[in-house]
């Protein structure tokens, strides 16, 4: 080959010049987001590296040591660096963990939100007719359920058949199931809408008319077209996930005390905030305060590039 | 056999107030390497016809009577299995628009190779070496590099050379254009026209050839269809057609080109326009606009109005319309006194 290396463009070269990148580099908020949000995965995946002890083991922790303030307040202790909670843990290693819980809860259950809806709403849009009408109904009958309304009914028929250390053994996946069941209609929605526009195109027709199967145009020629959409939604469904993951845990629904997620973790610090140890439920409520926002904010910045008609004035 | 043979074909839209006829009793053939023009002014059902070869013709449309046959099978009626054996592989097709055709987020070089896989079993070192090769046959500079590239980086008559490539890719039998050329600009239409011509040539491909472009008809295909609301009305020999044209619709469409026209004066035309086809007039569906509905001697011809016109033949075109079929009536009639009066 003795093209220059300039009329190929690999897919660094293609990312470089890419709009996305463009505007990313002009845009602060975004910016300071995708670190916040960043430096959020990384301390929560490495949560075991970094956190002085490990909440979940028992031998660890001394009740003698508890509602200790955090470390800018007198009578804390050097080793509590944020404090310690009501059963004596250390509240730095507990929302490391926590936010690990959370966050896997969150893209778990977006990931099985998108399976369904990404699949459904392809069905639905691609082969229309009875298939549409049927998806799009159950669609409907799912939404007029809320997910607490899902949550209930499923944690409620586990603890009911395997008993409560059932479900607390596998709460994570449980939830994940119970969040990724709930909203997976926005996703079939969202793709439906966009197949029904794009099934129309001459590149569709042309793929039929070269013999490829349906299966084959959906998922590889249809659904290309439409990630933009998915990506703007799923920004916001992780943010909702994981609202909803807390809010379920708050009402004593999700994560167990002994496995924390942000969630219970606020709730755990809401009986003593009268008792003035503010921090056990404020600091995990602002971290996850924090990270929800950088994850809204990074979504909105996704949409304004990928949504080209929705120029800011 | 013809390679191609459509019978009465037959097609109609469902549609809330009842069905539509698109196509009524549709009839040609199209033999082995022979290229075939259809012309008619939009909504004639050209590209329904089209659609309707390899049954892919979009909800509510659907082929209400009538065969495709296609090397002898039945076309319409086959299992989608069999049919996408056909679609792509034996039968291909080229559509109107480049910009639209190629999925904007797909590289040439995969959208290639796909259409490949799915009918042969090859690895993807054979494939792509078929692929370059094609698209060296279009005569595309650096194909090596436009495997890798996307179609928005390609111009729009480097897309249609691609789509010819990917249409010749199986070495079909049959190339279905649909107006090939009309979204590219005129020193890229004769280009883009002259490549296919040419290709069709040395691979002994069949075309058939669907345009407004009765310039473009008569360089390139041998026979041709002229359509109109639905039917075909005059079908034969091109240049036949186009120099002696039969049917008074034809004639019109003819006259009309810009070249035909005294200069200094207005381009001619034929005055109104088509019928809708859900709501036809009586009769011959061209009526309405002819202007030999009445005879030279000034009296009416009524089966204009009340039937619908069958083929007559005329030389070595079949011409639907009445006005033919009395003049080629008279003069047989014409030529038996003729042979009774002087034996």
């Amino acid at each position: 080959m003795n093209a220059p290396s300039s009329a190929l463009p690999n897919r660094w070269e293609r990312f470089r010049d890419s709009y996305l990148l463009y505007s990313f580099k002009r845009d602060i908020v975004a910016q300071i987001s995708l670190v916040v949000f960043i430096a959020l995965v990384a301390v929560a995946v490495f949560a075991p590296l970094l956190s002085p002890m490990n909440p979940y083991d028992l031998a660890q922790i001394d009740i003698l040591s508890s509602e200790l303030p955090p470390f800018w307040i007198e009578g804390s202790d050097s080793q509590y660096v944020l404090g310690t909670d009501a059963q004596g843990r250390d509240m730095l290693s507990t929302i490391l963990y926590g936010a690990r819980v959370s966050l896997m809860i969150g893209f778990g259950a977006v990931a099985l939100q998108a399976l369904i809806g990404v699949c459904f709403g392809l069905l639905s849009g691609y082969l229309g007719g009875r298939i549409d009408a049927f998806l799009m109904r159950l669609a409907d009958i799912q939404l007029s359920f809320s997910t607490l309304m899902v949550a209930i009914i499923v944690g409620a028929l586990v603890k009911a058949i395997f008993g409560g250390a059932t479900f607390s053994a596998y709460a994570v996946p449980l939830l994940i199931l119970i969040i990724g069941l709930a909203e997976w209609p926005q996703y079939a929605r969202t793709v439906r809408a966009s197949v029904l526009a794009e099934k129309n195109k001459e590149y569709v027709d042309a793929a039929r008319v070269m013999g490829l199967r349906s299966k084959r145009i959906m998922f590889r020629h249809v659904l290309p077209n439409t990630l933009s959409p998915i990506f703007v939604i799923s920004t916001v469904q992780i943010a909702n996930a994981i609202i909803s993951e807390a809010a379920l845990s708050f009402l004593g629904l999700g994560m167990p005390e002994t496995h924390p997620s942000l969630g219970s973790l606020i709730k755990a610090g809401f009986d003593y905030i009268q008792s003035g140890s503010w921090w056990i439920t404020l600091i995990p409520g602002a971290v996850l305060v924090v990270l929800v926002l950088s994850i809204n904010l990074l979504g909105d910045w996704l949409r304004d590039v990928m949504n080209p008609r929705l120029y800011k004035g | 056999m013809a390679l191609l043979e459509v019978n009465h074909l037959d097609v109609r839209f469902a549609l809330r107030l009842g069905d539509v006829h698109a196509l009524r009793d549709v009839n040609f053939t199209l033999e082995r390497g022979e290229r075939l023009g259809i012309v008619g002014e939009s909504g004639a059902g050209k590209s329904v016809a089209a659609f309707s070869l390899l049954n892919l013709i979009a909800k509510p449309g659907y082929i209400a009577g009538g065969e495709v046959l296609f090397d002898g099978k039945q076309l319409n009626g086959m299992s989608e299995r069999a049919l996408r054996k056909v679609r792509g592989n034996r039968i291909s097709m080229i559509f109107q628009d480049p910009m639209m055709t190629l999925n904007p987020v797909l590289s040439i070089g995969e959208q290639m190779l796909e259409c490949l896989k799915a009918h042969r079993r090859i690895s993807t070192k054979e494939a792509r070496a078929i692929a370059l090769d094609k698209l060296r046959q279009v005569q595309i500079p650096s194909p090596e590099t436009r495997l890798d590239q996307y179609p928005h980086e390609l111009s729009g008559g480097m897309r249609q050379r691609i789509i010819i490539a990917i249409a010749l890719l199986l070495d079909p039998d049959i190339i279905v254009a649909d107006e090939p050329t009309t979204a590219l600009d005129v020193t890229i239409q004769a280009e883009i026209m002259a490549l296919l011509l040419e290709l069709c040539e040395t691979n002994n491909v069949g075309l058939i050839l669907i345009t407004h472009d009765l310039g473009v008809v008569s360089q390139v295909t041998q026979r041709m269809l002229v359509m109109y609301a639905g039917r075909v009305i005059e079908q034969g020999p091109t240049r036949e057609i186009i120099n002696d044209p039969q049917h008074p619709y034809t004639q019109g469409l003819i006259n009309a080109l810009p070249q035909m026209a005294t200069p200094g004066e207005k381009l001619n035309q034929i005055r109104g326009s088509m019928p809708s086809l859900s709501n036809l007039p009586s009769g011959c569906a061209f009526h309405p606009r002819c202007d030999f509905i009445k005879r030279a001697d000034g009296t009416q011809r009524p089966a204009c109005t009340q039937q619908v016109p069958e083929f007559v033949t005329s030389g070595n075109c079949k011409v639907a319309c009445h006005m033919v079929a009395e003049l080629l009536d008279k003069e047989a009639n014409d030529e038996s006194r003729l042979k009774e009066t002087n034996p």
